[in-house]
C-alpha cells in the first residue's frame, strides 16, 4: 500500500521560498485565550504577524434593536449582560443617561452605594483580567487565588440585589433596595482583608521572570496612537495620559472621596497590568469611604418621586395613589422628555457610555452603546504587526476585552 | 454633585466653532447640557479636522459614532460623532444628515477609529461612507441580508437557524414567529387628554 503514495517531496530549509513561509491562520472562535467568541485572522510571515483581522459578532444579540421595543425599565437588565463580569458599572451609565434627560437626583445615600457597588464591578474585574492575563501567559495558580475573592464580592452582589451576575440593581433614581447594616459591616471587613490578597497574587506574578518576558516591550501604545484610536481607561492611562473619568468629570459622589489615579510610563502590556493592580487598591480605598460614610448616612436609596420610581411595597398596600403609580410604572413606565443626551461612566475598562435618543414616549427612539472594548479591539492591527503570533494573546489579554458588549 | 459644563460656556464654543469653520459648521443648539454641531454631509471633514487640530477646541479623540434612522425625514439618517477634548474637558456632538443613496465621507483619515465605527453604522443602516478602506459588514452574519437596526426592518427579523442533524450543517430558514408582540402602553399617564382614543373605545360615538 505504501507504495502507492506519492513521495513526500524533501525540502531543506534554504529551499523555502518567500511563499511557503506566508500563511494565514485562525485564531479562534473557541480559543481559551480569545476570551470569548473571538475570530483572528492572523497573516503570518514565519512567525512574524503581519496582519491582524478580527471577525466579530459571533455574540451578536441585537440588544439596541431590542431596547427600542421596550420600557425604559426593563432595559436596565440587558446592561447586565453587556459585560457580565462588573453588570453594576454598565447599569450606572444608562441610569445617568434616563437622570439626565428626566432630571431626577439621587439621594447621597444611594449615590453612595452607587460608587460602592461600581467599585466592586471595578474589582470584580480587574481580578479577572488580571490573573486571566497571567494564564494566557502560562500561570495557572493566579487565576485561582483570584476568583476566590471574585466569589466573595459575587457574594456581596447577591446579598444586594439576589443575583451573583445579572443585577439589575440599579434604578433611574437610586438603587433598588437598602443594604442591610451586617453587609455593610462585611464588606468594610473584606476591605481591610483585601490589600493582603493583593499582595499575596502580586507576589506570584508582578516579579515573575516569564510574565515579564512575555509582558515587558509589547503591545507598546504611544500617546499619539491612544488618543487617536479612542482609547480610554487603562489603555490610556498605561500611556501616561491622565484621564480619568471620575476625577475629570466627576459623577455621583466621587469628586468627595480620596483616591489616587495609578499612570505607566512606557504603554505597555506590563504598565497596564501594574495600572489594574493599583486601581484595585484604590478602589479598595474608596469602598472603605463608602462604608464608612453609610454607616452614618441613613436615608432614602431613592427620590421619591413615584412619577419615575415606584413607591415601596409596603406604601402600595395602603395608599390608592401608591398603587396606580405602581401599576402604571409596572405596564407602562414612564415618560422622557424628547432630546439626545450622552452619559458615561469610567467602567473597569474605559469609558462606557450610552447614547439615548428619545421622542417623548416610554421606549428609547434609539439606544447606541459604547463600549471600551469595541475601539481597543479595532486597534488589534495597529498593536500586533511585527510582534510574533505568542505575544498575540498577550496584547489581546492586557487589552481586556469582554466580547458581550462589543458584540451588543 | 456630577461633573456639568454651562450653558453660557456651550453656546462660546458653538458661536466659535461656526465662526472659525468657514461655512462647514453650520449651525448649533444646546440642549440638556450638551453641544450639537451642525455640519453638511460633503463638509464632515473639514469640520472634524478643524475641531482635532484648532487649539481653541482640540477634541483629540472621537469617542462614538453612530447612525439613528428617522423614516419620515428625506435625509432619513443621521450620523451622529461624539467628540471628546482631553485638553479642554470637552465633550462635542456633531451632526450629519444623508439618505440611503448618498455616501457621507468617510472621517477614518482624521480619527483612525472611525474605520469600525463606520463599518458598525454601515452593517446596520446601510449608510455608506465614500472612500473607506474596508466597508464590509462587521457584526451580522457571514451573508447576511438587510439592515437590522433601520426602523422599517421586523424586530423578529426573517431567517432563523438551526442544526440539522440529517443534513449535518446549520440550515437557514424563514422565521416561524408571527409577530412581534408591541403592546400600547402609551395611554396618558395624567387621564385622557386631547384626542387620544383608548384601546377598544375606537368604535364609540361612530
Amino acid at each position: 500500500m505504501a507504495d502507492d503514495l506519492a513521495p513526500i517531496p524533501e525540502h531543506s530549509v534554504s529551499a523555502l521560498t518567500e511563499e511557503d513561509r506566508k500563511f494565514s491562520i485562525n485564531f479562534g472562535p473557541q480559543h481559551p485565550a480569545a476570551h470569548g467568541v473571538l475570530r483572528l485572522v492572523l497573516e503570518l510571515d514565519g512567525e512574524v504577524v503581519e496582519r491582524v483581522d478580527p471577525h466579530i459578532g459571533l455574540l451578536h444579540r441585537g440588544t439596541e434593536k431590542l431596547m427600542e421595543a421596550r420600557t425604559y425599565h426593563q432595559n436596565i437588565p440587558y446592561f447586565d449582560r453587556l459585560y457580565y463580569v462588573a453588570p453594576m458599572n454598565q447599569e450606572h451609565a444608562f441610569c445617568l443617561a434616563i437622570e439626565k434627560l428626566v432630571q431626577v437626583e439621587v439621594p447621597i445615600r444611594g449615590q453612595l452605594i452607587r460608587v460602592l457597588y461600581s467599585e466592586i464591578g471595578r474589582i470584580l474585574s480587574h481580578l479577572l483580567n488580571v490573573t486571566t492575563q497571567a494564564m494566557d501567559v502560562g500561570a495557572l495558580t493566579p487565576p485561582l487565588w483570584g476568583f476566590e475573592e471574585r466569589e466573595k464580592l459575587m457574594i456581596f452582589y447577591e446579598r444586594a440585589c439576589g443575583a451573583r451576575l445579572h443585577s439589575n440593581y440599579f434604578r433611574p433614581g437610586g438603587v433598588h433596595q437598602d443594604l442591610t447594616p451586617s453587609l455593610i459591616e462585611d464588606i468594610g471587613d473584606w476591605c481591610a482583608a483585601f490589600p493582603k490578597v493583593l499582595d499575596d497574587i502580586e507576589g506570584l506574578i508582578t516579579g515573575n521572570r516569564i510574565f515579564k518576558q512575555r509582558n515587558v516591550d509589547i503591545g507598546v501604545v504611544s500617546k499619539d496612537l491612544a488618543l487617536a484610536w479612542g482609547f480610554s481607561g487603562v489603555m490610556v492611562r498605561g500611556s501616561g495620559i491622565a484621564w480619568d473619568l471620575r476625577r475629570n468629570q466627576p459623577y455621583e459622589c466621587y469628586d468627595q472621596m480620596e483616591f489616587d489615579i495609578p499612570l505607566g510610563k512606557n504603554g505597555d502590556c506590563y504598565d497596564r497590568y501594574l495600572c489594574r493592580v493599583e486601581e484595585m487598591r484604590q478602589s479598595t480605598r474608596i469602598m472603605q469611604q463608602c462604608v464608612d460614610r453609610l454607616k452614618g448616612t441613613p436615608g432614602p436609596v431613592m427620590t421619591e418621586n413615584h412619577k419615575v420610581v415606584p413607591p415601596r411595597r409596603g406604601q402600595m398596600k395602603a395608599s390608592m395613589e401608591a398603587l396606580i403609580h405602581h401599576f402604571k410604572l409596572y405596564t407602562e413606565g414612564f415618560h422622557t422628555p424628547a432630546g439626545e443626551v450622552y452619559a458615561c461612566v469610567e467602567a473597569p475598562k474605559g469609558e462606557f457610555g450610552v447614547f439615548l435618543v428619545s421622542d417623548g414616549t416610554n421606549k428609547p427612539y434609539r439606544c447606541k452603546i459604547r463600549a471600551p472594548g469595541f475601539p481597543h479591539l479595532a486597534a488589534m492591527d495597529v498593536l500586533n504587526r511585527g510582534h510574533m503570533l505568542a505575544d498575540v494573546s498577550a496584547v489581546l489579554g492586557s487589552l481586556d476585552i469582554v466580547f458581550g458588549e462589543i458584540d451588543r | 454633585m456630577s461633573f456639568t459644563v454651562s450653558d453660557e460656556d456651550l453656546t462660546a464654543l458653538g458661536e466659535r466653532a461656526v465662526a472659525d469653520s468657514a461655512g462647514a459648521i453650520t449651525g448649533f443648539e444646546v440642549a440638556h447640557g450638551e453641544l450639537n454641531l451642525h455640519v453638511p454631509a460633503a463638509k464632515i471633514v473639514t469640520a472634524l479636522t478643524l475641531l482635532r487640530d484648532a487649539p481653541q477646541f482640540r477634541f483629540q479623540q472621537l469617542i462614538d459614532l453612530c447612525g439613528v434612522d428617522y423614516p419620515e425625514r428625506p435625509l432619513r439618517f443621521d450620523v451622529v460623532y461624539h467628540l471628546l477634548s482631553l485638553a479642554h474637558n470637552r465633550r462635542v456632538r456633531v451632526k450629519v444628515q444623508t439618505d440611503e443613496d448618498t455616501p457621507a465621507p468617510t472621517v477614518s483619515g482624521v480619527y483612525p477609529c472611525a474605520e469600525w465605527f463606520e463599518r458598525e453604522a454601515f452593517d446596520m443602516y446601510g449608510i455608506r461612507f465614500s472612500d473607506h478602506p474596508d466597508l464590509r459588514r462587521l457584526l451580522t452574519d457571514y451573508g447576511f441580508q438587510g439592515y437590522p437596526l433601520r426602523k422599517d426592518f421586523p424586530m423578529t427579523g426573517y431567517v432563523e437557524v438551526r442544526y440539522d442533524d440529517e443534513q449535518k450543517r446549520v440550515v437557514y430558514e424563514p422565521v416561524k414567529i408571527n409577530e412581534f408582540r408591541a403592546f400600547d402602553f402609551l395611554s396618558p399617564w395624567e387621564g385622557a387628554q386631547g384626542t387620544y382614543v383608548l384601546p377598544g373605545d375606537e368604535k364609540k360615538g361612530a
